[in-house]
């Protein structure tokens, strides 16, 4: 299989819609463009592309927004191939990747990426050489870093996750991890994860910390998204489009309608932080 | 040409396509491997223990070893109930247990893989992590359990299927002898499909090693050797499904070409082994035979 993946094919959704937000200039760049878009890749990415396509396709039904998950590495292969118009990924590109396939990448959103435990975990605050020691395997007990006397669960993500890049870099400083971490493959299967285990540790995008998980301050940084984009903490990522050369003009409508003011709405209200164009 | 002729040539057209696609499967497994085969380092570098992709180790041998101690396990836990399911419904329940245990087993095959893992994430594994001291209960137990849920039917309906046909041959002997039905199965009708169980038991088998998705939501996914029952492991397919969308410029991306293959030539030489005994001991029966 790959990777449980959300299609949502959008348009059944605006039947259901009774009054959009949509209207007015921000919309208008659509009107008398058609065609589809195909989108995969990064799944925090996800929420902000369905909302942007719903709205879209309510104004102009000429236009199809396809909004498909998979994870960073599949945003990159999927684009690259010319599977899909436009590829997310919760990171910058690699040189390779850029030069290979000849992408133009589009930030558009700050992520910040939270360490969390259980809330029912008296452990509130840990320093990164902490968390560096609890994933290389060298602290193994809640007890030496403040918590009850009980074996910590460590919860990582898998290799092409782009949350795992930024948590490894900025956090690890890419040190050392233990192969005795567990592996889950999706922010929402780490926060499954974290929910069930009282004893678990593991990190996840800002955005999809609820009150099921605690986040955990890190060297006194608190880990919201205010506190990401205001740059008070460290452990962020941008989250990007990218398209195979310079988009087309409905890629271009599509990606200017996200970093313009009606976008950043959405991305605010999907969790993130928008980047003004 | 007669209708015969043309009906051959179309069967046979079949079996050459069904055959052409295995041999390209491989094919393309072996052309996209091959750098690392060149490269003497690179392929002792697959062939170690230690999977640190961002450290340069790409060893896929845990990963062999948490396919086959998980595959091994499930067939473990699942064969004697198989077993157990396929003679009770032979012939000693009840028509009417015995056609709702049956249409459960075809049920059975019905749901989808993705559905035993939810419900094991939801079940099984808070149940292994709060009852026993160690691990997260994302674990070789749980996932061994859950697959094994999966492979029963898959080892029934193909034991029935056996068992079934050389009923038809030894059940009127047997009953002129006065067996009573579970003579008749213990004494006569199991021993006579010796072939049964084996085929059966390689199905069973095969379809625990190439289960990705319950090792991938279940197992744990850490790519060690497990040195017990509530360790994690990462099976090949589930290996295989976590790299497949890394960087493709990377080197750990050729390394799961190697891991396919290994798949591959596991599969492939297990089958040929066991078609070997099955062969054999058909042949044996057929000695046995003429002999009486």
């Amino acid at each position: 299989m790959k990777r449980v993946s959300i299609i949502a094919i959008t348009m059944s959704m605006c039947a259901l819609l009774v009054a959009g937000t949509a209207h007015g200039s921000e919309l208008d760049r659509f009107a008398g463009l058609k065609g589809t878009i195909d989108i995969a890749g990064g799944t925090a990415h996800i929420p902000v592309m369905n909302e942007a396509a719903k709205n879209i396709m309510k104004f102009n039904p000429a236009i199809r927004i396809t909004v498909a998950g998979g994870g960073t590495g599949v945003g990159v292969q999927k684009v690259g191939e010319g599977l899909v118009d436009i590829g997310n990924t919760g990171r910058a590109l690699s040189d390779a990747e850029k030069s290979k396939y000849g992408l133009v990448s589009f930030p558009f959103a700050v992520d910040g990426v939270a360490v969390a435990v259980h809330p029912k975990n008296p452990v509130n605050e840990l320093s990164s050489e902490q968390v560096r020691k609890i994933y290389a395997g060298k602290i193994v007990n809640w007890k030496d870093v403040g918590g009850e006397d009980a074996a910590i669960h460590v919860f990582g993500r898998d290799e092409a996750s782009g949350t795992r890049e930024v948590f490894w870099e900025k956090l690890l400083g890419k040190g050392d991890v233990a192969q005795g971490v567990n592996i889950v493959a999706s922010n929402g299967a780490m926060k499954v994860a974290i929910a069930q285990d009282p004893h678990a540790i593991g990190y996840l995008g800002i955005g999809h910390v609820s009150k099921d998980i605690k986040a955990i301050v890190i060297d006194k940084m608190t880990p919201t998204q205010e506190n990401a984009k205001s740059g008070s903490y460290t452990v962020v990522r941008n989250l990007y489009m990218n398209t195979k050369g310079q988009p087309s003009a409905l890629e271009k409508a599509f990606i200017d309608y996200i970093k313009g003011p009606e976008g950043a709405e959405i991305v605010k209200r999907s969790g993130y932080i928008p980047i003004p164009d | 040409m007669t209708m015969e002729q043309w009906i051959e040539r179309a069967l046979f057209a079949c079996a050459l396509f069904c055959s052409l696609c295995v041999t390209a499967v491989f094919g393309f497994l072996v052309y996209f491997s091959w750098p690392l085969f060149l490269d003497a380092q690179g392929l002792a570098a697959v062939f170690s223990w230690v999977w640190k992709p961002f450290m340069g180790s790409f060893g896929i041998l845990p990963m062999v070893a948490g396919t086959f101690g998980l595959a091994v396990l499930a067939l473990g836990i699942a064969y004697p109930l198989a077993i157990g399911v396929a003679c009770f419904t032979h012939g000693l329940a009840p028509a009417r247990i015995r056609n709702a245990a049956l249409s459960l087993v075809y049920f059975m095959t019905s749901i989808p893989t993705v559905i035993y893992g939810f419900v094991s994430v939801f079940i099984l594994v808070p149940f292994f992590r709060d009852h026993f001291e160690r691990g997260t209960g994302f674990c070789l137990m749980t996932s061994a359990i859950t697959l094994a849920v999966l492979i029963v039917p898959t080892i029934v309906i193909s034991l029935r299927a056996e068992m079934g046909q050389k009923s038809e041959e030894v059940r009127l002997a047997a009953r002129s002898l006065g067996m009573t039905p579970a003579q008749e199965l213990l004494w006569v009708l199991l021993p006579c499909s010796g072939r049964g169980l084996v085929i059966a038991a390689v199905l069973g088998f095969g379809r625990a090693v190439g289960d990705t998705l319950v090792a991938l939501m279940v197992a744990g996914n850490a790519p060690v050797v497990p040195r017990s029952l509530l360790d994690s492991i990462r099976t090949l397919t589930a290996h295989i499904a976590l790299v497949v969308a890394t960087d493709s410029q990377d080197r750990s991306y050729h390394s799961i070409f190697a891991a396919g293959l290994m798949l591959f030539l596991i599969m492939a030489g297990l089958t040929m082994v066991i078609r070997g005994l099955a062969m054999r001991i058909g042949k044996g029966k057929e000695r046995h035979d003429s002999a009486a």
